[in-house]
């Protein structure tokens, strides 16, 4: 099952226990589950308790204790899968598999479990099989594969080899990411460049991170340059879970050669000798192809000792896969997991450039951040900065998805009015449009001529987008949407802090509410209210955005909303389903 | 370090730098809330959020903050306090909390924080996970139902040789702390007992160390952690007349314990009695209202639909609504069988029991049988209610105070040692 090619082993300064995660996919692979033993036997290996070996396994939910089937199904469950047929292909699968969804049938053949986002809104429905990608899927299709899978096929014969899907980039050759480029180039250019010149290049670029916080990278990498401590390390955030971004993945594929070059330059620019790409479990199908990039910059001298030519200038790179966790994306959680932990964030109490892993100095920059940084070198700061408007250069990717005729990748230059974007992708009907993802920004078409910048740091004029553009048409229940996000926060919290872990299943129940018609007004403001709580208290990134799209709706959707409240009574009494309250005991009417 | 001015709501205070805000302000009677900090912890677990301050302008957590010169921290505004109080409200919804049915009630850092905040009521809908209660470790019974995440016992109890004995297990909603059977036998005695003491709710019990304490003498019974503990149960006192009042009283899913705790105010009753008079009630066998009241003081949860038809008689002949008791307040014990579907209750108590002989067994339904509802339903979830009293039973006190504070407006407020949970 899967891939054979595992990941490439540690650097010689990183500890036994950083091995965690990836022994972990061995057994998952080679025995479809976890065991006891294999808890048992990691434990005395790395000297800790059975327990805290189990509590890393059981926190990625691509690790199963229970056997998962020969093969291993997950049906995307995002709301994009939704929109586009989710349903339909879980009875296929269902039928034909003879296993129902979160079990494995009765033979062991087939275990059928749901994921969230896996980075294929474009081609959905889809599916990972044996973690290789299946979309555009149908209930024929969804036949045929398991007709195959049952005949005997490799499941990575039949796989997909999912497409780019670049819809439109930016005219007049001022695509950046997509340019011509050749290997090696960005990297000889570092010989003529002391660090402090490629920091300094961009900070005139004014590039900023493109994982949504739109951090400047110079100053990230300009602070952990100046800490003394080594060996430091440059990590790629390939941990792309937000619901409805594939930017990254279309990167990897690709352009994983800038994305590389970019590394190289942050590794030059603050003096690490170390890389580790962490991509997500649900791109395990990728490696092979990342691996095989990496080997070649090996070979011709782009990677290992004296890069370049440069001399003292060594970098190491290497691949880590995740197994199922959208918290790791935040990065001091990536950097737990990477460790070989649960992927739980730290407290903000040191920062990574800092005390980053294995508290050492580290940046953590997003894909498209370092592939960004490698172009601007190329064409220089000057040329980058013609690009987008004034305070906002260069261009972005963006993933697009929903109600609209051509989803896909879309390289705009920042500045492009949401209204453009809607034209240029097909919109049919738009509605309802999820800025950043679940996360993000929720938008009403009304607000169709702001501008996707990042001028703004509230987002109150201009709007910033993190690659994740999902549109809704008119039809579509706003409140089915918001549940979906709902219940995805939910799962993916990482349970430490109680606004997050409670919260989330909290404002899931008042959305159930809702959406059975027993809601009123004051349901409304008691959303509003605890929503801010949890943005105001919870631990991390996840929890502290997790409601903005709820609350946003509640504002912006107002009138649609006053149409799913319930009827009021005389303000005594509270709507209650009475007849579904008595259901269970009509059971036992004789 | 130096020492350090920091202001803590508009006023400066001194304190060495680097000192743990929490500690820096509790050296100073500044009383913020916490159930995961310990000072010995570094970095702090910063998991439980309850210390939730602002500090120089943002949300943060107190005990990941340290005093630094000119630090600006708010602590006490309206918003503050009520979102450190949501956020400990937030804990007795997610877990199912039985006060009068544990072993640490008294002893709870949790139960604790509620006194201190003054928390009558969830906000929360209370969720009822089904959670289990483990009692295979050597010594100690888990209680999942009463974790609340603090990730105290996962960084303190190890075992000699710095083995984790706790650890989280699982993600999202479902997380839970997992213990490691092999690692809690290796524990010496006296850790055991650590780990139950450091828990902030009854979430390890250590088997034969519970109860060791009367009603009284437990940690949290009389004295508040504040300077001083204000427990106001009406913004203003509502003006009104020195009048004979009307009370109608009634036990829904309650065991009367609430009923026996009103009576317990001695000779007091006498003078009540002049005061008050019961319409609709059990101390008065009326049976159906036969005028309006001005009180309606309710016992108990929902548990069928009776009930739910009682409650909204209540509301409709009542100018103002209290819910008496926990079970009435969110459940309570009733509400035990919240995390068990409907159908296995019924089986187990109709059909299963030890003593139900085969082909004798049947569920009761008949058309003159209220019909049992799929869980019990807090009071509030029926219909509206003007205030809550909680306790298992409340005192008597309480209730009274409450009631002369509602029914004539006379001023109020509750010592600490009256507002309990069990």
């Amino acid at each position: 099952m899967g891939t054979n090619s595992h990941p490439s082993n540690l650097f010689h300064c990183e500890p036994n226990r950083s091995k965690l995660l990836s022994q972990l996919w061995q057994h998952q692979i080679n025995n479809r589950c976890i065991s006891e033993d294999a808890i048992a036997a990691l434990a005395t290996e790395h000297n800790l308790s059975a327990i805290e070996v189990a509590g890393v396994a059981s926190f990625y939910h691509f690790f199963h204790r229970q056997p998962a089937g020969r093969h291993t199904i997950y049906i995307n469950n995002s709301i994009i899968a939704e929109l586009k047929g989710y349903e339909r292909i879980r009875e296929a699968f269902e039928r034909e598999t003879g296993a129902r969804i979160g079990s494995v049938d009765p033979t062991g053949t087939f275990g059928l479990f749901e994921t969230p986002c896996i980075g294929l809104s474009d081609q959905e429905p889809a599916a990972l099989i044996d973690f290789f990608p299946f979309t555009n899927l149908n209930a024929i299709k969804v036949k045929e594969i398991i007709r195959k899978i049952k005949e005997g096929r490799p499941v990575h014969e039949i796989a997909d080899s999912p497409p780019a899907n670049i819809r439109s980039l930016p005219p007049n050759d001022r695509t950046l990411f997509f340019a011509p480029y050749t290997r090696g180039e960005v990297i000889r250019k570092l010989a003529n460049l002391t660090p402090e010149e490629v920091i300094e290049q961009l900070r005139i670029g004014e590039l900023a991170g493109r994982g949504g916080a739109f951090f400047p990278t110079w100053k990230k990498w300009n602070t952990c340059r100046t800490f003394p401590e080594s060996p430091k390390f440059i990590v790629c955030n390939a941990d792309e879970g937000e619901p409805g971004t594939f930017k990254d993945r279309v990167l990897l594929q690709y352009q994983s050669g800038s994305v590389i070059e970019g590394m190289v330059t942050a590794g030059y620019a603050v003096g690490a000798a170390y890389g580790i790409i962490y991509l997500r479990g649900e791109y395990r199908w990728m490696v092979p192809a990342l691996e095989a990039e990496i080997a070649q910059f090996y070979q011709v001298g782009l990677l290992g000792k004296n890069i370049a030519g440069i001399t003292k200038f060594d970098f190491e790179l290497r691949l880590e896969v995740g197994a199922g966790a959208y918290v790791c994306g935040e990065e001091t959680a990536l950097l737990e997991s990477l460790e070989g932990k649960r992927g739980e964030p730290r407290t903000k109490w040191f920062y990574p450039v800092e005390k980053g892993y294995l508290q050492l100095p580290t940046v953590v920059n997003n894909v498209e951040t370092f592939a960004a940084a490698a172009r601007l070198l190329q064409i220089g700061s000057f040329e980058y900065l013609k690009r987008g408007i004034p305070g906002s250069a260069g261009t972005k990717l963006i993933s697009v998805s929903g109600d609209c005729q051509r989803p896909g990748l879309y390289e705009i230059e920042w500045g492009i009015t949401v209204a453009e974007l809607l034209e240029l992708c097909g919109a049919e009907d738009p509605y309802f449009i999820q800025v950043s993802g679940p996360s993000g920004e929720c938008i009403s078409i009304k607000e169709k001529f702001r501008r996707i910048s990042m001028l703004d740091l509230l987002a109150q004029k201009d709007i910033r987008c993190g690659g994740s553009f999902m549109i809704f048409n008119r039809q579509r229940d706003l409140v089915h949407i918001l549940l979906n996000f709902a219940s995805f926060f939910k799962h993916e919290s990482c349970g430490v802090c109680t606004p997050c872990r409670a919260g989330n299943f909290i404002l899931q129940r008042k959305l159930e509410k809702i959406s059975h018609g027993l809601a009123d007004r004051n349901d409304l403001e008691e959303l509003r209210s605890w929503g801010t709580i949890m943005k105001a208290t919870s631990r991390c990134g996840l929890g502290k955005t997790a409601p903005n799209a709820l609350l946003q709706a509640v504002d912006k959707f107002g009138d649609y909303f006053a149409t799913r409240l319930g009827t009021t009574t005389n303000g005594l009494y509270r709507a209650i389903d009475e007849h579904a309250a008595v259901a269970d005991y009509e059971r036992y009417k004789p | 370090m130096a020492t350090c001015t920091f202001w803590v709501d508009g006023k400066p205070y001194q304190a060495e730098g680097g000192t743990n805000l929490i500690d820096a302000a509790q050296a100073h009677g500044i009383f913020i809330p916490s159930l995961c900090y310990f000072p010995h912890i570094d970095p702090p677990l910063g998991t439980c959020r309850t210390c939730t301050c602002k500090i120089n302008g943002r949300y943060n957590p107190a005990c990941t903050e340290t005093v630094k010169e000119g630090l600006k921290v708010e602590v006490n505004t309206p918003e503050l306090l009520d979102m450190r109080k949501a956020l400990v409200e937030m804990m007795f919804a997610e877990g199912n909390h039985f006060c009068p049915a544990c072993e640490k009630s008294g002893n709870c850092d949790l139960q604790h924080m509620g006194y201190e905040l003054g928390i009558s009521e969830s906000r929360f809908p209370h969720l009822f996970q089904d959670r289990l209660i483990d009692y295979r470790p050597r010594r100690m019974v888990l209680e999942h139902n009463r974790c609340i995440k603090c990730k105290r016992c996962v960084e303190e109890v190890l075992t000699g040789d710095g083995k984790r004995v706790f650890n989280y297990v699982n993600r999202g909603n479902e997380t839970q702390v997992g213990i490691d059977y092999e690692q809690e036998a290796r524990l010496s005695d006296g850790d055991a007992e650590k780990a139950m003491a450091i828990c902030p709710t009854g979430a390890i019990i250590v088997r034969g160390k519970s109860f060791t304490k009367p009603f009284g003498d437990r940690a949290f019974d009389l004295k508040s952690t504040q300077k001083h503990y204000t427990h106001q149960i009406l913004d203003k006192p509502r003006v009104a007349n020195f009048e004979k009042k009307t009370i109608a009283t009634v036990s829904l899913a309650g065991c009367f314990g609430c009923h026996m705790s009103m009576l317990d105010i001695d000779t007091e009753i006498l003078d009540m009695a002049e005061l008050v008079s019961f319409n609709k009630s059990p101390l008065t066998d009326i049976k159906n209202f036969t005028q309006r009241c001005h009180l309606g003081l309710v016992e108990g949860g929902c548990a069928n639909t009776e009930n739910i038809e009682t409650l909204r008689k209540f509301r409709e002949m009542c100018d103002l609504l209290v819910v008496v008791g926990e079970c009435a307040v969110w459940g309570g014990l009733p509400a035990m069988r919240n995390t068990v579907p409907l159908g296995e209750c019924l089986e187990e108590a109709y059909l299963n029991s030890i003593t139900s002989e085969p082909g004798e067994t049947t569920v009761p339904y008949h058309a003159d049988l209220p019909k049992i509802l799929d869980r019990v339903y807090a009071c509030n979830e029926i219909v509206k209610v003007d205030y809550t009293i909680p306790g298992c039973p409340p005192s008597a006190t309480h209730i009274w105070k409450v009631i002369k504070s509602l029914l004539w407006g006379e001023d109020y407020s509750l010592l600490y040692s009256e507002f309990k949970y069990d």
